[in-house]
């Protein structure tokens, strides 16, 4: 069958013009179920490095938990100070740092990390009475495939660890994806972040690391990961170092005169 | 007629399974087989987004000019996967950020394509529809088996439920590091085509020699 050039122009523009309007129709419908899904995913991520996580949470409870027990707080990335004037909740760490009028280029680090952000988001975790039970830091960094987005949990002495997650990697499922795998990440928890001067110790070691008491500054290795595991050592010794969350956690120690 | 349809729905299970015989879509059985949750509803995704395409093309098949006709299947397959991605998204979000760009991938499956140009411009829209039905579970039966075998021995799981305990988590079973990376799959596919192979010796293609090229008997023969 022939058809004139104008036919198909004009039948090119038709199934291109329907076609968008339900692509349009399904992205515009969807977005805030989407976003909500995602602020949800991070939240109930937070709570369970808080340990408020109960298994099969229902997304009302999970925000819920998150408003009340959870106080997101703004710092100024720099000088470690709180910000005022910008909304915690609705504050995109990871678009911030993206965007260069709100950060700038971080210092070469073996995390990777391009550029931080000027204002970063941390979490207080509120205890029933409203005293706060420790501290939880957004961090990431690349792995072997991919990068690691995550939190670390540290208690109310900015020292011991309390737990560790990624909420967001591609690393090999069964190999780094083990990062995942909650009896590893229990293996974190009583462990120290920093030796006695002050420097960032913790890391994941080839093999299998002591118990906390004896072992304090190292984890597990992951077998078959150790790129993984080597990204995730250099992550936290970016973000809890001088250049990453140190000023913040220097002015958490003087307040609470550590 | 009912046969007609019958065998248009059964045929892409054995006879002419896309995967097992033609060999298409494969790039996704392998990175989305690891786990039998993702697999299912990639397979889900794959079924809906070939009846769909199936469905819209067969309807306009007569209107579409043959010389636009491949980019004019391509513009609504691509419409259908980013739909359908943006459910996944505000509906199964774990999942949907498991597969990752894997959905957004079918729209390079070749078994999407492959039916719209094959059968749906020649097929009205309730035939299209059954071969599309069809073709979809010929793909997502040979995930699902390969899933099944993957998860089960590389992580002792059945649909995330645990059935052998790893030693990782205190059990006995020490997991087969090979099934939770791709190429376990291209060992499992090809264990399913060879054995389809066995009882259907008609798929046996002929043995292929290297070399055994007729010599140039006239002049132009290219070699």
């Amino acid at each position: 069958m022939e058809h004139s050039s104008r036919y198909i122009v004009v039948f090119a523009l038709l199934v291109c013009g329907v076609c968008s309007i339900f692509v349009a129709v399904s992205a515009v419908s969807l977005k805030p179920r989407q976003e909500r899904n995602k602020a949800i995913d991070i939240q109930s991520k937070v709570l369970s490095l808080a340990g408020l996580l109960e298994d099969g949470m229902s997304a009302d409870a999970i925000s819920e938990t998150f408003t009340s027990r959870i106080e997101p707080r703004i710092i100024d990335f720099e000088t470690g100070a709180y910000a005022e004037g910008i909304d915690a909740i609705a504050f995109d760490q990871r678009a911030a740092a993206a965007d260069p009028d709100t950060s700038k280029s971080a210092p070469p680090n073996d995390a990777q990390v391009r550029r931080v952000p000027d204002n970063a988001v941390v979490y207080h975790v509120m205890g029933e009475g409203g005293e706060l039970e420790g501290l939880i830091l957004p961090i990431h960094g690349k792995g072997l495939w991919s990068t690691l987005y995550g939190f670390i949990a540290l208690g109310t002495d900015a020292n011991s660890i309390r737990g560790i997650t990624f909420y967001e990697h591609g690393e090999t499922p069964g190999l780094g994806g083990e990062v995942d795998n909650p009896r590893w990440k229990s293996l974190w928890e009583g462990r120290k972040a920093f030796d006695e001067r002050g420097q960032v110790a913790i890391r994941v070691k080839k093999g299998a690391a002591g118990p906390p008491e004896e072992d304090p500054y190292q984890v597990d290795g992951l077998s078959g990961a150790t790129i993984t595991a080597r990204g995730v050592t250099a992550t936290l010794a970016f973000w809890l170092g001088d250049d990453g969350f140190g000023s913040y956690l220097d002015q958490f120690r003087a307040e609470r005169g550590i | 007629m009912a046969a007609k349809n019958r065998e248009v729905l059964l045929d892409p299970l054995f006879n002419n399974n896309p995967i097992a015989l033609q060999v298409l879509g494969i790039c996704s059985a392998l990175a989305v087989t690891t786990k039998m949750s993702t697999a299912f509803v990639m397979s889900l995704a794959v079924i809906f987004v070939i009846v769909a395409s199936n469905v819209s093309v067969s309807l306009i098949r007569n209107f579409i000019p043959s010389s636009i006709r491949i980019i004019v299947q391509l513009t609504i397959i691509a419409s259908l996967v980013i739909i359908t991605d943006q459910v996944l998204k505000a509906f199964v979000y774990d999942i949907s950020k498991q597969l990752s760009v894997f959905v957004g991938l079918i729209i390079t499956n070749c078994i999407v394509m492959g039916r719209a140009e094959a059968f749906a411009m020649q097929n009205g829209p309730k035939l299209s529809f059954i071969d599309g039905v069809g073709n979809g579970l010929g793909y997502a039966m040979i995930l699902m088996v390969v899933a099944f075998l993957r998860e089960l021995f590389g992580s002792g799981k059945v649909f995330g439920l645990t059935v052998l305990q790893p030693v990782t988590e205190g059990g006995w079973y020490v997991p087969n590091g090979l099934m939770v990376l791709a190429p376990s799959a291209f060992l499992l596919i090809g264990c399913f085509i060879w054995a389809i192979r066995v009882f259907k010796t008609d798929q046996v293609e002929e043995e292929f020699h290297v070399g055994a090229l007729p010599e140039p008997s006239h002049e132009g023969h290219i070699r």
